[in-house]
């Protein structure tokens, strides 16, 4: 833990998570802390529990039939499986982003991103319209869109939707964003933007993405994790990991001699 | 399935070597050309030099073709970058002995009795054994004998500071050994670069083999 990170609160924690499905372990004891306003990358090679591990930091998993999670997640400094709390408003506070585009396919680039806080309980169109603005400048897509809000959110090109998915989790102002591999079906230019962005964003929000691409990790992280069969093999600073990494799987697999 | 990224760190690896083998045959010519009065063997100096040259335009390109179409990480991004430096200490190296051979052709061609100090003799068979050295140690990863060609470095250090001292006292006695004089303290001071880039070669070892910078440790 750096001096700057010593000084603040973890904004989520876990302490020894477990993740199942049925009777498959697919999270194995993982404690980390995660600080505030910082990217984070998590990798792994396939099927290494990297997505359910974020999945659990939202109480998505348990959305999935058979599957079970064990130990603690503090979201500043609340646990987020603690007795009563329920799950929907602990994804209003840790948004997410998914490998493929999914704005609500019915609804205008202006509603796909008013949604959240109208179902918050924001009604007045002036204000609506205002966060809308803020979310889609946010998530650098405002320039883009701003004479077209009306159309639907699906006529956008994939890296715009992306983008707007990104505005629609941002609108509600969590302070934890999960991405789980956002760019894998983005071509060079949209995967470019939303790594700008990524970089842009943690100067609001702690962004945790998943992604199966080193130098993308390597470009817009300062954290990393690196995950094999469940457990956390190695979580540090990004630049130690990928010049001077402490254990030799996380060597291996960094360097494509292994997964 | 040997992967062609590994076959490419292997072809840097192995232009390292041969340029370092090639420095070895030239800083071997260069002492026998000194120690036996051969001004024959001179020229092949020079060429050595050449092929140096050569190798370090090699090792530059393949390296930066690995970085660009690569992008490696950890181990390899240390080979990489170990080679990229390593490569420049060698191409200095070449040059340095270069000048042991220009110093050597004045003083033959001054046609003066060279004294050949027993003290030249032993820094140009430390700096020879470090250059050596520095080069196992490379293909071996090797930090314990990098660690100990650092310690080495002083000793040739010592033994530079001894023959220039020597040199001066002779020059104050005989104003005709300035020249001949002045150009064993040049010969001196090229061996006594030559071990400091062994030296820098040894550190970049220690920093390929555990991401350690060792560098200016002594100023910490």
């Amino acid at each position: 833990m750096g001096v700057e990170e010593a000084q603040k609160n973890p904004v989520l924690r876990t302490d020894e998570l477990q993740a199942y499905f049925g009777p498959f372990h697919a999270v194995k004891g993982v404690s980390v802390s995660i600080f505030p306003n910082q990217v984070i990358a998590v990798i792994g090679p396939s099927g290494c529990g990297k997505s359910t591990f974020i999945r659990c930091l939202n109480r998505l998993h348990e959305e999935t039939p058979g599957a079970k999670v064990k130990g603690q997640v503090w979201l500043e400094g609340k646990d987020i499986y603690g007795k009563g709390v329920d799950p929907v408003l602990i994804r209003r506070r840790v948004g997410m982003v998914f490998q493929k585009p999914n704005p609500f396919p019915a609804l205008s680039i202006f509603d796909n991103v008013a949604i959240g806080p109208k179902l918050m309980g924001l009604r007045r169109r002036a204000l609506l319209e205002e966060k809308v603005e803020q979310s889609l400048k946010q998530a650098a897509l405002w320039n883009e869109v701003k004479d077209k809000l009306n159309k639907l959110g699906t006529s956008l090109s994939g890296g715009q939707q992306q983008r707007l998915c990104i505005a629609r989790a941002l609108a509600i102002n969590p302070p934890v964003i999960l991405m789980d591999e956002p760019t894998s079906a983005l071509d060079p230019i949209s995967t470019a933007r939303i790594e700008e962005l990524v970089q842009e964003l943690k100067n609001r929000v702690t962004v945790i993405m998943v992604t199966h691409n080193m130098q993308q990790a390597s470009r817009i992280s300062d954290k990393t994790g690196f995950f094999l069969l469940g457990s956390m093999i190695e979580y540090g600073d990004t630049v130690q990991v990928f010049t001077k990494p402490r254990d030799s799987r996380t060597e291996q697999y960094i360097t494509g001699r292994f997964g | 399935m040997i992967r062609h990224f590994e076959i490419d760190l292997q072809g840097i690896k192995a232009l390292v070597l041969a340029m370092g083998g090639t420095v070895e045959k030239a800083l071997a010519e260069v002492c026998q050309a000194l120690f036996t009065r051969d001004p024959h063997r001179l020229a092949e100096v020079h060429l050595q030099e050449q092929k140096v040259n050569d190798l370090q335009i090699q090792v530059d390109n393949l390296c930066v073709q690995l970085i660009a179409k690569q992008a490696p990480v950890a181990k390899d991004l240390r080979l990489v970058i170990a080679a990229i430096k390593i490569n420049t200490d060698l191409e200095r190296m070449g040059d340095q002995v270069v000048n042991i051979a220009h110093c050597a052709a004045d003083l033959f061609l001054q046609g003066q009795a060279i004294k050949m100090l027993p003290d030249l003799l032993k820094i140009s068979e430390r700096v020879r054994s470090m250059v050596r050295d520095s080069l196992d140690a490379f293909v071996r990863r090797d930090v314990s004998l990098s660690q100990e060609i650092l310690k080495r470095d002083d000793e040739v250090d010592q033994l530079k500071d001894k023959i220039i001292q020597e040199m001066v006292s002779s020059m104050r006695l005989n104003t005709e050994e300035i020249e001949p004089s002045l150009g064993m303290i040049t010969i001196a001071r090229n061996f006594e670069r030559l071990a400091d880039h062994a030296t820098n070669i040894a550190e970049e070892v220690i920093f390929l083999a555990t991401g350690d910078d060792v560098r200016h440790a002594k100023n910490d």
